[in-house]
């Protein structure tokens, strides 16, 4: 199973330390293997060092990728994660 | 022997053997494994991880509380720890370049350090130093040998940069002073060495490459000297240099509590510049009467998203608490220019230093300042608080802020939260402009506060950046005298108080002459405050004032220098000032 998914990084201060934390946490938690790729880059969710090699600002544009197991789940909740503005 | 020079962050002299800490890294060498060794190899690895998620763990146990930044660095390498890529990349390496697992770890390390040297932002620049000591630490744990291990013997730590994960273990009984190559004033080895008392220098370029475990050190935590293996003459020279810190350390200590009065009975309240809550306890032991200058950046641009109200308010209050009953003086966000102007939304700015940065940043994002206003106000329940705006440069400009003000203690009012009615308000002099209308600011506020760094370098046109103009920037120059002048008699008839805080302040040279010129309060690093409160108190108000009608009189700065400084050489003071440190 595949999914995919584009979003916008909203939050003010861009995909930063903490929220790179978070989310290679979030991304460790499912089965699916969970990518994302931005600007032709493509690392692994559940990296937070190669989350943090991607250096997201804020307004930057990142695909969700993700197949295996609960992907379409898995996708959803990486996009809800990153578009928070405020809890990320 | 040889001699190097680093910032001095902590004073004190030592001298003892160097205990080089964490230099795995420097020595590693590539080296091949057998095929059939490759398992034994990945076992050795994983070894290794286990043993170093432990150490953090327990390191975790040992970090005292109110050092969440601390705490969050230990997390954030056991994050790693547990991080796929870096396991898999790790593996690889292993089983198909067959190589030792320190090299593989090596070269992970160069992949990601180019990486992120190519990042703008410079906070996520410095992630890197995350994975940097995570990785000296794994090869330390291969290596067999326990990274924590306190020398036996007293000894000064040499380090690339120590984290609190270090610091957490070293022993205060076998540690003699810090030496590192990394670092800053506000680098966590600097806040560590001054609140256990250690002399400690740090940023001394090339000191791993250049001092082998074992080597002699001389150590001058204030000049931020370091000598390797020095020769007999020099060891007498620093152990006199010791003997004399100790001596007057002693005296001044003793002294520092009491108030600073000149000997004709005017008071002037010193007070500490204040950047961290770890500080509070610095701050009270050099006798500082409150915080003169609380900065209030550091929450915005070590992390990751703003702060949030209870966030603010939970740091303002441990600082208001620790002090009281003296007062803190919370300057509102100081952000923008040479700082972290990048972190909020606008074009770049071609001279930052005249952009959008402090009072003109907050009050373009409202709702920033907003939220620190509730917190400081709501901190103000538990103590003395005094809120000061920066950069203010004319009227309209400080009565806007002080309408935004009005409104938050209204919204707290309504919202019942309580915090003191009464809360002082003063104005920064930072900007020319505002030291011209002094007297019509000070009709809107309890106080001024000059601060100097910002004063000079804009009333002198001299970025202190810029090493072709730097050494113009002078805040002996007559021009800067006399808006000082101006600014305290515009206070003064008013019937506020004029206080200064920058490092004009805190030093020793200008004492004199500042309070001559009518301040009411100086403001300054901690640890120079029991050496200006005894000189102080070895003076007479009414020649000081005398002093100040001189140098005004003055055309150059160099002419002031010698005045200032003739004048507190015949003053023969029982503690001759800066005596200990020539």
């Amino acid at each position: 199973m595949k999914a995919s998914k584009t979003v916008v990084i909203l939050n003010e201060l861009g995909l930063h330390a903490r929220p790179a934390a978070k989310l290679a946490k979030l991304a460790q938690s499912y089965k699916a293997r969970i990518y994302l790729k931005k600007a032709g880059r493509t690392v692994e969710a559940a990296s937070i060092l190669d989350v943090l090699s991607l250096a997201c600002a804020k307004g930057a544009e990142v695909e969700i990728l993700a197949e295996g197991q609960e992907a379409q789940e898995a996708v959803e909740a990486i996009a809800s994660l990153l578009q928070n503005k405020d809890n990320l | 022997m040889k001699r190097l020079k680093g910032i001095g962050v902590s004073p004190g002299v030592a001298i003892g053997p160097a205990y080089v800490l964490l230099a795995g890294r420097l020595k590693i060498a590539r080296r091949f494994i057998r095929p059939q060794d490759v398992d034994d190899e990945m076992a050795r690895f994983h070894r290794a991880l286990e043993l170093t998620a432990r150490e953090l763990k327990e390191v975790k146990l040992h970090i005292p509380e109110g050092m969440p930044q601390a705490l969050s660095i230990i997390d954030a390498h056991l994050l790693m720890l547990r991080d796929p890529v870096l396991l898999r990349e790790t593996e690889k390496l292993i089983r198909n370049r067959l190589v030792n697992t320190e090299w593989a770890l090596i070269q992970i390390f160069e992949h990601y350090k180019r990486l992120f040297a190519s990042f703008e932002d410079p906070y996520l620049r410095e992630r890197i130093h995350d994975l940097e000591q995570l990785i000296d630490r794994l090869i330390m744990a291969l290596q067999g040998e326990d990274s924590y291990v306190a020398p036996s013997e007293p000894a000064i730590i040499v380090a690339r940069d120590l984290s609190p994960a270090d610091t957490a273990r070293l022993q205060a009984s076998t540690t003699k002073a810090f030496v590192t190559e990394l670092g800053s004033r506000t680098s966590h080895t600097a806040i560590v060495a001054r609140s256990l008392g250690f002399p400690a220098v740090v940023a001394v370029e090339g000191i791993l490459s250049q001092v082998n475990p074992g080597d002699l050190l001389a150590v001058d935590g204030f000049s931020g000297e370091v000598v390797i293996n020095p020769p007999s003459e020099i060891i007498e020279e620093f152990l006199d240099r010791r003997r004399r810190y100790h001596v007057r350390k002693a005296l001044l200590y003793n002294k520092a509590k009491r108030p600073a009065v000149t000997k004709d009975g005017r008071r002037i309240a010193i007070r500490a510049n204040l950047e961290l809550v770890d500080e509070i306890p610095l701050v009270l032991e050099h006798g500082a009467e409150g915080v003169g200058l609380y900065r209030t950046e550091y929450l915005y641009v070590t992390r990751d998203t703003l702060p949030t109200e209870e966030e603010l308010l939970l740091a303002y209050r441990q600082v208001v608490e620790g002090l009281r009953p003296y007062p803190v003086t919370i300057r509102t966000l100081d952000l923008g220019g040479d700082k972290f102007a990048d972190h909020f939304e606008g074009p770049e700015e071609i001279n930052p230093a005249l952009g959008l940065r402090a009072i003109r940043l907050c009050l373009k994002n409202l709702d920033i300042f907003r939220v620190q206003l509730r917190a400081i106000l709501r901190a103000s329940a538990f103590g003395k608080v005094r809120i000061m705006f920066p950069l203010i440069s004319g009227l309209g400009e400080l009565l806007e802020a002080k309408q935004i003000l009005g409104q938050v203690q209204e919204e707290l009012t309504r919202e019942g939260l309580p915090f003191d009615e009464n809360i002082q308000l003063g104005v920064m002099i930072e900007v020319p402009s505002a030291a011209a209308i002094a007297d019509l600011l000070a009709k809107e506020v309890d106080f001024f506060s000059i601060g100097t760094n910002d004063l000079i370098q804009y009333a002198l046109a001299i970025d202190r950046g810029n090493k072709d103009v730097a050494h113009l920037y002078d805040p002996l120059h007559p021009g800067i005298l006399r808006i000082i002048k101006q600014v305290v008699s515009a206070g003064h008839e008013a019937g506020i108080e004029v206080f200064m805080c920058g490092e004009m302040a805190g030093e020793i040279y200008y004492v004199p002459l500042l309070i001559g010129l009518g301040l009411n309060e100086l403001s300054m690093n901690a640890q120079t405050i029991p050496e200006v409160k005894a000189l102080i108190r070895e003076l007479y108000y009414r020649e000081c004032q005398v002093l100040a009608q001189e140098a005004l009189g003055l055309a150059t700065p160099e002419e002031i220098e010698l005045l200032l400084r003739e004048w507190l050489e015949h003053l023969d003071l029982e503690l001759s000032v800066r005596q200990l440190w020539n």
